[in-house]
């Protein structure tokens, strides 16, 4: 197969998942979820970079619940089509959002 | 004098008023290490406490995240003035932090049940509160090594959260 020369964009892609499922890089901050809105397609994988000192979660109610370690990273792939809320459940005030494409 | 900033600290610690004048002088930074590291330590010790005590899921919860947190702030700070070669020094707001603590505890420990859950709980969002506006108006603006201060704004962050994660708790009690 001949791979196109889109490599550099799609090198982080193709080594992190199968097929050509993106990931999808979120910060973590000072407690905060940036950017605090993704969009993504069902077999995206979304990559939680926790630059603080403390411990986190990315947990939806009922659905996917991500360990996040401080100064470390957490990820989840994504299964179904939707938008989903996801919160801290360490730090319940902060609050990021998914939207799903089938 | 640093009495006089350390009785406007005090002050602030255990009345609760609207936010004051600061005093002209200031905490040191190796001062500023204890009152944090101070502070921290009193709060792990509150949630020990409740950990043991509360049969309360949310209060449970609440007071593991109180324990998680600060000791990860504590340990940084350490490291902090580790790497600074700082030696945090004990000062009289520390004191007043340990001796008010001591007697709050005294207090929490006789109580039971739901009115342990509620009293716990309100010291929780008094005493973020309280912190929270010492870090703002006197720690932070204070504080000269740039490291410190930053540490100090991330923990500032972090007790905003948790203060609000306590009066959420508070909400839930009612």
């Amino acid at each position: 197969m001949r791979v196109p020369l889109l490599v550099p964009m799609l090198a982080t892609a193709l080594f992190a998942s199968p097929a050509f499922a993106a990931t999808i890089e979120v910060t973590i901050d000072k407690l905060i979820f940036s950017p605090a809105s993704v969009a993504a397609k069902v077999g995206d994988t979304i990559e939680w970079t926790n630059n603080d000192i403390l411990a986190h979660t990315a947990t939806v109610k009922g659905g996917w619940d991500v360990m996040i370690p401080a100064k470390s990273k957490g990820k989840v792939t994504l299964k179904a089509a939707g938008a989903v809320d996801y919160f801290c459940r360490f730090h319940p005030n902060m609050k990021g959002h998914v939207e799903v494409a089938p | 004098m640093f009495m006089r900033s350390t009785a406007t600290l005090a002050a602030l610690f255990f009345v609760s008023t609207a936010p004051l004048a600061l005093a002209a002088e200031k905490p040191t930074d190796p001062q500023i290490a204890h009152i944090a590291y101070t502070a921290g330590t009193i709060d792990i010790e509150a949630a020990k406490l409740a950990i043991k005590k509360s049969k309360n899921k949310e209060i449970v919860d609440f007071a593991k995240d109180m324990e998680r947190d600060h000791e990860a702030v504590n340990k940084q700070a350490l490291d902090l003035v580790k790497k600074l070669k700082v030696t945090p020094e004990d000062n009289d707001t520390s004191k007043a932090l340990a001796k008010a603590a001591k007697e709050e505890h005294a207090k929490l420990a006789k109580l039971k049940g739901a009115a342990f859950d509620k009293a716990y709980i309100e010291n929780e969002v008094a005493y973020h509160k309280q912190v929270d506006s010492a870090l703002e108006t006197l720690l932070i603006p204070s504080a000269s090594n740039a490291e410190l201060k930053s540490l100090l704004e991330t923990g500032l962050k972090i007790f905003q959260g948790h203060e609000q994660h306590a009066e959420h708790v508070a909400g839930m009690l009612k």
